[in-house]
């Protein structure tokens, strides 16, 4: 019990800022827009997030700094495919291309600094002797995360516009037709998916590794695209999916930890084979995927008059 | 509110001109980049657009980064004229780098000259492999080949710094992440003395000519478009789309893997961490700013590699980040969507009462 709190505080640690994006980009994809810029988002956050943080002193700065850097990416993002009309597949890695030269454009001056250690944790409950000091004891992001998660599902499946955006994933044309202004809910969408991907790039400089290093990242925007399909679109098991892959991350620590004689490069593989068994396994079953998917994922839509 | 209106024919000319406007306005764009940052505008993109091309040396320089950028886009245009979304070619080339390293580090001294074929033919069979195992998980699985191959990339990048942080590492090397450097039977010719462009842009010409015939003139290659381009009317005609899967991405990783035997067995003559800055990747650009046509890409590759230099230049010379070239590639690829748009469609601009339903 005593080693297990502390490995689950870390899984949970680990497994936000990949919880955040994949649960950003499962906006995007429920309002039918696949977006491979995921990572370049995340780059560009992280960047701006750790700047922000390490001139003000103060993470929350920090964060809000880098969800406004992934929102401004992502009206770029907007403009390209839902303005312009242009390819979902090519704009998302133009945005890629462009957060990831940005950001180690904007960050060469950070590299190898570190920001100021301030005491994380929800105040008050982490003060509760015994589990407060493990279980409270994380950046309340983490719990918003969680909260999040929830708060999606509930809006997908409970209220008339978590409806509506579905709608439009599925068939913008009879959207459209019913009169909704398509075009506007995808560019929200998107808007609101990068601001959790840009929270997601910060949370990994400003609350957990506390440093900035140019690719930082290392394919977690990719991995968390991997992961909605793991969660088959469903904001509860894409967190479930985020925490084992946390949970993996930790493992790798763990068994070095144990003096496990594998070389450290086999161990960091284990989230890719991992992502790449999962898309195995989830396109092994089109049943499932068809049921899932938000059917006009990826396509342009363009209203006829 | 902006509405596009298709156009009744999109022109040829336009689609064709579309790259070089987006080129010419992603200069524009680091011009306001260099502005920005206190330098002297033209100053900046002389580096870029000048430079490059001055003088022999120079001429060298853009064909070593050219080789490798010229064959991956050819690769990756197969690839996206069959539908296959392979953006892994950066690992491909890595698996040829490996593959390739390996049998050049059994050459010894005395070696046959001519063994750098082998190591060649090396280099190309680990980037199938590497190219095979994600179309294996696409076909065999169903799993997303864009994911798998990217994700594939990673991991290669892993096993090459096992390779040569572990049993490749030079006993000699000061304990730097290298093997040690190849013997000279395993190594590349130099084209032209004084340059350092090498053999491999031969191979690039002749890649560049084989797609181009293959994709044009031979039947698979016939295929492989048709499939790409109207899925329905190639299954209708019966053209399998597994045939077009396996055969664009062997043929794009075994180019991949030919760039990447091409850099550690051309320039660098040893095995390192870093075998590309990203080459594989900035092909995807190259792929689609050359139109997905072998001659297009050969002429885009071109013009990425005298990106990479400017980079560099711009790294050495003010002091800037290499990584600003990652900006030119992303704005490079937002305009040529966008002009894409502009040929595809016209513009209307209505007011909000207008558009009204």
């Amino acid at each position: 019990m005593d080693s297990l709190l502390p490995l689950l505080a870390a899984t949970l640690n680990a497994g936000t800022p990949l919880a955040l994006a994949a649960l950003g980009l499962a906006i995007h994809e429920r309002a039918g827009v696949i977006n491979l810029g995921a990572e370049g988002m995340m780059l560009l956050a992280a960047a701006a997030g750790f700047a922000v943080a390490f001139h003000t002193g103060s993470p929350a700065w920090g964060l809000a700094a880098g969800a406004a850097a992934g929102a401004v990416l992502a009206a770029v993002f907007a403009l390209l495919v839902v303005v312009f009309n242009a390819s979902q597949y090519g704009s998302g890695l133009a945005i890629m291309l462009l957060g990831s030269g940005l950001s180690a454009f904007a960050g060469v001056s950070y590299a190898g600094r570190s920001l100021a250690q301030g005491q994380a944790g929800l105040p008050w409950l982490r003060d509760i002797p015994g589990l407060g000091g493990t279980v409270f004891a994380l950046h309340p992001l983490v719990y918003a995360t969680m909260a999040l998660a929830c708060l999606l599902t509930a809006f997908l499946y409970r209220t008339r516009t978590g409806m509506l955006l579905r709608a439009v994933g599925e068939s913008p044309e009879s959207a459209h037709a019913l009169g909704y202004p398509v075009g506007w809910i995808r560019a929200l969408a998107i808007l609101a998916g990068g601001l959790c991907c840009g929270l997601a790039g910060a949370y990994l400089s400003v609350v957990y590794t506390q440093l900035w290093s140019e690719g930082m990242v290392a394919g977690r925007g990719w991995m968390a695209l991997a992961l909605i399909a793991f969660g088959m679109w469903h904001p509860l098991r894409i967190l479930l999916g985020a925490y084992l892959f946390g949970g993996l991350t930790m493992l790798q620590f763990q068994l070095q930890g144990m003096g496990v004689q594998v070389p450290s490069q086999f161990l960091a593989m284990l989230p890719y084979v991992c992502t790449i068994a999962v898309l195995a396994l989830r396109g092994g079953n089109p049943g499932w995927m068809r049921r899932n998917m938000p059917r006009s994922l990826g396509r342009p839509f363009l209203p006829e008059r | 509110m902006i509405q596009l209106e298709p156009r009744a024919a999109a022109s040829r000319l336009a689609a064709w001109l579309s790259p070089l406007v987006a080129l010419a306005l992603t200069m524009l764009g680091g011009a306001a980049l260099f502005a920005m940052l206190g330098i002297d505008a033209w100053q900046g993109l002389r580096l870029f657009l000048v430079e490059p091309f001055n003088g022999v040396y120079a001429w060298g320089e853009l064909a070593v980064k050219a080789v490798p950028l010229v064959l991956c886009a050819v690769g990756l245009s197969l690839c996206f004229r069959a539908n296959v979304w392979n953006i892994g070619a950066e690992g491909q080339l890595i698996a040829g780098a490996i593959a390739g390293g390996g049998v050049a580090l059994l050459a010894g001294p005395d070696t046959w000259r001519g063994y750098v074929a082998l190591v060649m033919a090396a280099g190309m069979l680990g980037g199938m492999l590497w190219a095979a195992l994600t179309a294996w998980l696409k076909d065999r699985f169903g799993a997303n080949e864009m994911l798998v191959s990217l994700m594939l990339t990673y991991v290669v990048q892993l096993l090459l710094g096992y390779l040569v942080f572990g049993p490749w590492r030079d006993p000699y090397g000061y304990n730097f992440p290298q093997s040690r450097s190849f013997d000279e039977a395993a190594v590349l010719p130099v084209l032209w003395e004084g340059t350092r462009a090498h053999a491999g842009l031969w191979l690039a010409l002749a890649a560049t000519g084989a797609a181009w015939l293959f994709l044009a003139r031979s039947h698979p290659g016939f295929r492989l478009r048709v499939t790409g381009a109207a899925p329905a009317a190639a299954r209708y005609a019966g053209y399998s789309p597994r045939q077009a899967l396996w055969t664009s991405m062997l043929a794009c990783g075994a180019l991949a893997g030919l760039a990447g035997i091409g850099e550690v067995a051309g320039p660098m003559q040893r095995l390192t961490t870093s075998v590309s800055p990203g080459y594989g990747f900035a092909a995807v650009i190259a792929a689609f700013l050359g139109r997905l046509h072998p001659a297009g890409a050969l002429l885009a590759g071109l013009v990425m590699a005298a990106l990479y230099i400017g980079g560099e230049l711009a790294q050495s010379r003010l002091g800037l980040p290499a990584s600003i070239v990652g900006v030119f590639q992303g704005l490079a690829l937002a305009l040529l969507l966008l002009g894409d748009t502009l040929v595809r469609y016209r513009i209307r601009w209505r007011r909000p009462a207008a558009a009204a339903r």
